[in-house]
C-alpha cells in the first residue's frame, strides 16, 4: 500500500481522530517519563560512579517526595481515565438513526445482510458520512469485529447480539480483521469494508437486489414458522401483538420491565419460558435449532418494521431502570382496546 | 571496575551443601531448600529453552506475510505452547522457586523453609506438570491459545487440551505450595531481632507474591477443572447451547490470570531492590514505601481482572470501574521505579553485571508499565486490544522486566549458590546483547499493533512485513543474549574464579555465611540488630556469624 | 517444637484458605446460574433425594465429632481411643461415599446425568412433575431443559467434594498407621490435629453444599 513506513492506520471514521489524539498524548507521556528515568539512571551511574575517596551518601527517604510522586502520577492517571472513559462511552452508544446492518460470524467468514436484502460475505459496503450500526452474533465460537481504520472493535458472542457502530469519513477500502482467536483459519477470517459516497452507495444497493428486503424475508419466516397463530392483533390471541413492540419497554410476569430489543427477541424465540410477558401464558414453544442466526436477524428486521409502520418513534433508551411505570404499555389492554375501536392495526397476517 | 573484596585468599569451604552428600538419591530426596532451588533451576532452564525454541519458530514463520513455514494449525500450536510453557512453567516459578527458595531462608536467618518436605513435593508436582505438558506437546500439541477461551477450547478443537490443562493445574499446585511455605516461613521463622521492618525487600516481594499465589491459583484450578469437565463430559457450564455463558469463563480465568501477572513481576522487583542498593553502596530510598507498595500491588491486583475484557461484552459501567482500578494498581509500581532511581542518587555506583540487568529492568519495565496505561484507557483499548500492542506490552514487562530481573538475580547470587564467579566481560556483553535484541524484537510490535495487526495471526497483511522482519531480526539477537549465560555460567562451575563469602560486600544474612553455604545454612543462628541495607555505616560488619 | 507446631498449624490454615478459594470459584459460578435459571434450579433441586442428602449431612457431622474426639484422644495419648475414633471417622466417611454412590446411581437411572458423553439426559419425570404443578407444557419443557445445567453443577460440586473425601480417607489411613505405631501423645499430636482441620473443612463444605443443592425452595414458599 504505502511505500513509506506508516505508524498509524488511516483515519477513516469520526472516532479515529479522537482515538489517535489520546494515543498521541499517551505516547508523549510515555516518552517523557521513560526518557526521564533512563536519563536519570544513566546520568547517576556516570556521575556517581565508584571512585576512591567518595562514599555513598546514606539517604533514608523523603516522605514529601513519596507523596509528590504518588499524587502526580495519580492525577495524570485520572485525566487519562476520564478521557478514555468518555471516548469509550461514545464508542459504545450507537446513535438512534444509524443504518442497521446485520452480521453473522462463523468459522471462518463474515456474513452480512442489509435492510434492503443484499447479502455479502467477507465484504461490507457502507455509505460515507452516515452512522452505520452493525449488529453481530456468532454461530460458533467467540470472534471479534475489528476495523483498524475506524478504530472500532467488538467481540462477537454466540449467545447474544453485540453492536459496533461507526460513521465513515473517507471513501476507500479498509481491512476487516477477526481479532479474537477462533481456530485454524483465524488469520484468514479477514474482509474488506468499502466506504462509498452516498450516491454510489445507493447505486450499489439497487444493483444487487436479492429476494426482497430483510423485513419481507423475515415476514415469510414469521408465517412459515407459524408465529402468526398466536401473535395476532385481536384480543383473543394467545400471544402479544408485536406491532409497536420493538424498542419499547415490556413488563414481564415477575414485574420486571425490559426493553424489547434485538437480544430480547432472540432470547424469546430460543428460550421462551424465561421472560414471559405479563398477562400471557408460558405456552410459546422454543425454536432452538430450527432458526438460523441469519433467519433470526430477518425476523427481527420484520418485527422492527412493524414498529416503524405505526409511526411511533423507537425508544432509544437501553436502560430499563430509567423507565417510569406509566410508560410501560399494558399489552393486553391495548389489544382489547384495538379490537373495540376496530382500529386498523397495520399488517394483517 | 570489579567490586570483589580484596581478601588475602578466597577459598571454597571444605564442606558445603553441594558436596555434603553425593549421589542421585541425595538430590532427588533432598530436603535442603538450596538443593531444591538448584533442581528448579535446571528444570525451568530446560523449559525456557523449549519455549524459546517455539518463540524462534514463531518469529521465523512471521518473516513472510503468507506464512511459508508452517500450516496455520501448526502455527496456532506454536504460540499456544510458547505461551503456556513460559507463563505457567517458567515465569511463575522462576524467581520464587529458584532464587526465593535459595535465598529466603538465608535472608531470614533460618536453617530451611518452614516445610522442607513440602518444598520437595512442590518440585515433584512441578515435574509432573511439566510431564503432562510435554505429553500434550508431543502428542500433537495444543492450539487453544494460553488463555483457553471457551467455547473454542471446550467444544471446537480436537487437540490434547485436557492433558495440557492437567499439567497447568499441577504447575499451579506447585506454586501454591511454594507460596504457602514462604508465608509460614516469613511469619514464623525469622531470626531473633529480625522484625518485619528489617526484612530485605526480596522477602517482602516474595511474601506479597505468595499471598497472590495462594489466593488466586485455586481459582485457576477450578476454572480449568470445569473446562476439563466441559471438554471431557460435554456438560454445559460455558456452552451457550445449554444456556451457559462463555464470558463467565473469561471472568473466572482472568480472576487468576491477572493477579498471576503480578506473581510474574513482584519477585523480579524484589531482586532489583537487592541489587540496586548493593551496587550503589547505599540503603534503599523509601524502604517502607517500597515494602508496602508490594502489598498494595498484590491487593489491587485482585480487582482489575476485567480490564482484559473491555470489548468482551461487559457493561459500560463495570468497564469504567475496572479501568479506574487499573490506574490505581499502576501507581505502586511507579513509586518503586522512582525509589530505585532515587537510591542511585549520590550513591557509589559500580556497573557490574547484576547492576546492568537491574538498570535494564528499570528502563524496560517503565516502558512496559506505561504502555499498560494505554491499554487501561477504555476508548483506546477498543482499538489496541487483541493486537500486537498487547503482545509488546506484556513482553516488555515479562521479558524486559522479569526475565532481566531473573538473570540479574542469577548473576548476583551465583557466587553464593556455586562459590564461583562468572567471567565478567562476557557477562556484561551478554547483558548488552540481550538489551539490544529485546528492544529490536518488541519495539516494532507496538507500531504493528497500532497499525492493526491482530494477535495470533499466522498470515498477516503484506504492509506489515517490514516491521515483522525487524522484529525477527531482533529475536535472533535476543536468542544469542539468552544462550550466552547458559554457556558461561555452566563454564564457571568448573573454571570460574572462587568467589569467597561475600564478593559484592553486600549486606543481608545470606552473605554472612560461606559461598556455597553449609547444608544447615548457618553454624549458629544469627541475631539481627540493624535494618536491611545498612550500607555505608560502621555496622556494615556488625552482623557476623561466629564460625 | 512449639514453633514447629505453630508453623504447621498456620500452614494448614493457609492451605485451607486455598481450598476455600477453589470451592469459592465454583460456588460463584453456581450462584450466577442459579439467579439466571431459578426455576430450572428449583426443579432440579426438587428432583434430588433430600432424605439421602440429610442423612449424609448427619453422617458428616457425626464424623466431625468422632474426629474431634480422636484429636482429643491424641492430645491425651490414649492410643486405643485414637484408633477407635479414627476408624469411626473413616467408617462414617465411607458411609457418606456409599450414599453418594446410591444417589449418583439414582440420577443415572432417572436419566438426569447431563452432558454429551453418554447423551442420556432426559428429564421426563421432571417435565411431568412440572405439569402436575400447573405449568404449561411449553414452560415445563423449558424448565426441564434448564435443569441440565443444574445437574452439571450438582455433579461437579459433589464430585469435587467426594474427591476431597477420598483424599481425606487416605489421610486417615495414614494417620491410623502412625497411631498404631504410637507416635502421638501430649507433646506431639500435630498430624492428628491437622488431619482434623482438613476433615472439618471438608465437612463444612458439605454443610454449604447441602442447602445450596438440595434445599432450593423445597417448600415452595409454603413455610
Amino acid at each position: 500500500m504505502q511505500s513509506n513506513l506508516p505508524l498509524f492506520p488511516e483515519q477513516a471514521s469520526t472516532v479515529a481522530g479522537q482515538v489517535d489524539a489520546l494515543y498521541l498524548f499517551l505516547i508523549l507521556l510515555t516518552t517523557f517519563f521513560s526518557l526521564l528515568i533512563a536519563v536519570l539512571i544513566i546520568y547517576f551511574a556516570i556521575k556517581y560512579r565508584r571512585s576512591t575517596g567518595r562514599k555513598a551518601e546514606q539517604i533514608h527517604g523523603s516522605t514529601l517526595l513519596e507523596i509528590v510522586w504518588t499524587v502526580i502520577p495519580l492525577g495524570i492517571s485520572m485525566v487519562i481515565f476520564v478521557w478514555g472513559a468518555a471516548l469509550y462511552f461514545h464508542i459504545q452508544r450507537p446513535p438512534g438513526d444509524a443504518l442497521e446492518i446485520y452480521g453473522v460470524a462463523k468459522q471462518w467468514m463474515w456474513k452480512f445482510q442489509y435492510p434492503e436484502g443484499q447479502r455479502e460475505i467477507n465484504s461490507l459496503h457502507v455509505p460515507l458520512g452516515r452512522p452505520v450500526k452493525v449488529t453481530l452474533i456468532s454461530e460458533d465460537v467467540i470472534h471479534s469485529f475489528f476495523v483498524p481504520a475506524f478504530r472500532i472493535k467488538q467481540d462477537v458472542l454466540p449467545n447474544r447480539y453485540r453492536m459496533a457502530w461507526f460513521t465513515a469519513t473517507t471513501p476507500g477500502t479498509y481491512h476487516l480483521f477477526c481479532s479474537q482467536y477462533c481456530g485454524t483459519n483465524h488469520s484468514e477470517m479477514v474482509g474488506e469494508v468499502t466506504v462509498m459516497k452516498p450516491e454510489d452507495f445507493t447505486a450499489w444497493l439497487e444493483s444487487g437486489k436479492a429476494e426482497g428486503s430483510l423485513a419481507s424475508m423475515g415476514e415469510k419466516l414469521f408465517q412459515q414458522f407459524g408465529c402468526t397463530t398466536c401473535h395476532r392483533p385481536d384480543s383473543g390471541a394467545r400471544g402479544p401483538n408485536l406491532e409497536g413492540v420493538y424498542g419499547r419497554p415490556v413488563r414481564l410476569q415477575d414485574n420486571r420491565v425490559v426493553i424489547a430489543d434485538d437480544n430480547y427477541i432472540r432470547n424469546h424465540v430460543l428460550n421462551p419460558g424465561t421472560e414471559v410477558v405479563s398477562g400471557f401464558q408460558p405456552i410459546m414453544p422454543t425454536f432452538r435449532g430450527v432458526i438460523t442466526e441469519q433467519g433470526m436477524q430477518q425476523i427481527i428486521a420484520y418485527i422492527k418494521s412493524l414498529s416503524e409502520q405505526t409511526g411511533q418513534p423507537l425508544n432509544n433508551r437501553t436502560d430499563p431502570t430509567k423507565i417510569r411505570d406509566n410508560e410501560v404499555p399494558n399489552v393486553q389492554q391495548q389489544m382489547q382496546q384495538d379490537n373495540q375501536n376496530q382500529k386498523p392495526s397495520g399488517k394483517q397476517p | 571496575m570489579s567490586t570483589v573484596a580484596q581478601t588475602p585468599e578466597r577459598v571454597m569451604p571444605d564442606r558445603h551443601y553441594l558436596n555434603d552428600n553425593y549421589g542421585i538419591r541425595s538430590w532427588l530426596l533432598t530436603k535442603d531448600h538450596k538443593r531444591i532451588a538448584i533442581l528448579y533451576l535446571i528444570s525451568i532452564s530446560v523449559v525456557f529453552f523449549i519455549a524459546g525454541i517455539f518463540a524462534s519458530l514463531i518469529r521465523l514463520h512471521l518473516l513472510t506475510p503468507n506464512g511459508a513455514l508452517f500450516t496455520p494449525d501448526t502455527y496456532n500450536k506454536m504460540f499456544t505452547m510458547h505461551g503456556v510453557m513460559m507463563v505457567f512453567f517458567f515465569l511463575v516459578p522462576s524467581v520464587p522457586a529458584v532464587l526465593g527458595n535459595f535465598v529466603i531462608p538465608l535472608m531470614v536467618g533460618a536453617k530451611d523453609l518452614a516445610f522442607p518436605k513440602i518444598n520437595l513435593m512442590s518440585w515433584y508436582i512441578y515435574i509432573v506438570g511439566v510431564t503432562f505438558a510435554m505429553a500434550a506437546i508431543v502428542s500433537g500439541g495444543v492450539d487453544t491459545g494460553w488463555t483457553f477461551y471457551t467455547p473454542l477450547s471446550s467444544g471446537f478443537l480436537h487437540t490434547n487440551v485436557i492433558v495440557m490443562v492437567v499439567g497447568v493445574i499441577f504447575a499451579g499446585f506447585s506454586s501454591i505450595f511454594t507460596g504457602l511455605n514462604f508465608i509460614v516461613t516469613v511469619h514464623r521463622m525469622r531470626a531473633p531481632g529480625l522484625t518485619w521492618g528489617r526484612l530485605p525487600l526480596m522477602v517482602w516481594s516474595n511474601y506479597a507474591t505468595s499471598l497472590i499465589m495462594i489466593l488466586a491459583t485455586p481459582v485457576l484450578a477450578i476454572t480449568l477443572i470445569l473446562l476439563g469437565l466441559e471438554r471431557g463430559f460435554h456438560i454445559g457450564i460455558f456452552d451457550p447451547k445449554l444456556g451457559g455463558d462463555p464470558v463467565l469463563f473469561q471472568h473466572m480465568f482472568w480472576f487468576y490470570s491477572h493477579p498471576a501477572v503480578y506473581i510474574m513481576i513482584l519477585p523480579g522487583m524484589g531482586v532489583i531492590s537487592e541489587i540496586i542498593p548493593c551496587f550503589s553502596r547505599k540503603r534503599i530510598f523509601g524502604y517502607s514505601f517500597v515494602a508496602f507498595s508490594s502489598i498494595a500491588i498484590a491487593v489491587f491486583g485482585f480487582v482489575v481482572w476485567a480490564h482484559h475484557m473491555f470489548v468482551a461484552g461487559i457493561s459500560v459501567y463495570s468497564a469504567m470501574v475496572f479501568s479506574l482500578l487499573s490506574y490505581a494498581v499502576a501507581i505502586p509500581s511507579a513509586v518503586k521505579v522512582f525509589n530505585w532511581t532515587a537510591t542511585m542518587y549520590k550513591g557509589s555506583i559500580s556497573m557490574d553485571t547484576p547492576m546492568l540487568y537491574a538498570m535494564g529492568f528499570i528502563g524496560l519495565f517503565t516502558i512496559g508499565g506505561l504502555t499498560g496505561l494505554f491499554l487501561a484507557a477504555l476508548g483506546l483499548d477498543v482499538h489496541i486490544h487483541d493486537t500486537y500492542f498487547v503482545i509488546a506490552h506484556f513482553h516488555f514487562i515479562m521479558v524486559g522486566g522479569m526475565v532481566m530481573a531473573y538473570l540479574g538475580g542469577i548473576h548476583f547470587w551465583w557466587p553464593k549458590m556455586t562459590g564461583r564467579l562468572y567471567p565478567e566481560a562476557v557477562a556484561k556483553l551478554a547483558a548488552l546483547i540481550t538489551f539490544i535484541g529485546f528492544n529490536l524484537t518488541f519495539f516494532p510490535q507496538f507500531v504493528l499493533g497500532y497499525l492493526g495487526q491482530p494477535r495470533r495471526y499466522a498470515i498477516y497483511a503484506p504492509e506489515f512485513q517490514v516491521l515483522n522482519v525487524l522484529s525477527t531480526a531482533g529475536a535472533s539477537v535476543l536468542a544469542v543474549g539468552f544462550i550466552l549465560p547458559a554457556l558461561y555460567l555452566t563454564w564457571s562451575l568448573k573454571y570460574g574464579e572462587v568467589a569467597g563469602d561475600n564478593p559484592w560486600r553486600a549486606t543481608g544474612l545470606e552473605w554472612q555465611t560461606t559461598s556455597p553455604p553449609p547444608t544447615h545454612n548457618f553454624h549458629e543462628t544469627p541475631v539481627v540488630t540493624t535494618e536491611a541495607y545498612h550500607y555505608g555505616s560502621e555496622s556494615e560488619e556488625e552482623v557476623r556469624v561466629v564460625p | 517444637m512449639a514453633q514447629q507446631k505453630e508453623a504447621s498449624t498456620f500452614g494448614m490454615w493457609v492451605f485451607l484458605v486455598t481450598e476455600i478459594m477453589m470451592f469459592g470459584g465454583v460456588f460463584v459460578a453456581y450462584m450466577i446460574y442459579r439467579l439466571k435459571y431459578y426455576e430450572g434450579f428449583v426443579a432440579g433441586s426438587t428432583s434430588i433425594d433430600v432424605t439421602w442428602g440429610f442423612i449424609n449431612t448427619l453422617v458428616l457431622i457425626c464424623s466431625s465429632l468422632t474426629m474431634a474426639l480422636a484429636v482429643s484422644a491424641a492430645q491425651r495419648g490414649v492410643v486405643r481411643l485414637q484408633k477407635i475414633f479414627i476408624i469411626f471417622t473413616m467408617a462414617l466417611g465411607l458411609v457418606f461415599l456409599v450414599i453418594k454412590g446410591i444417589e449418583y446411581h439414582q440420577k443415572w437411572v432417572e436419566h438426569h446425568v447431563p452432558g454429551g458423553t453418554w447423551q442420556t439426559f432426559d428429564p421426563q419425570d421432571i417435565h411431568q412433575d412440572l405439569i402436575k404443578e400447573g405449568k404449561t407444557p411449553q414452560a415445563a419443557t423449558e424448565i426441564a431443559h434448564q435443569t441440565e445445567i443444574f445437574f452439571c453443577f450438582y455433579f461437579a460440586m459433589t464430585g469435587l467434594h467426594a474427591l476431597h473425601m477420598i483424599i481425606g480417607l487416605i489421610l486417615m489411613t495414614w494417620l491410623l498407621l502412625r497411631v498404631s505405631r504410637r507416635e502421638f501423645g501430649p507433646d506431639y499430636y500435630t498430624p492428628v490435629e491437622l488431619g482434623g482441620l482438613y476433615w472439618h473443612f471438608v465437612d463444612i463444605v458439605w454443610i454449604y453444599l447441602f442447602p445450596l443443592l438440595y434445599l432450593i425452595n423445597r417448600t415452595h414458599g409454603k413455610i
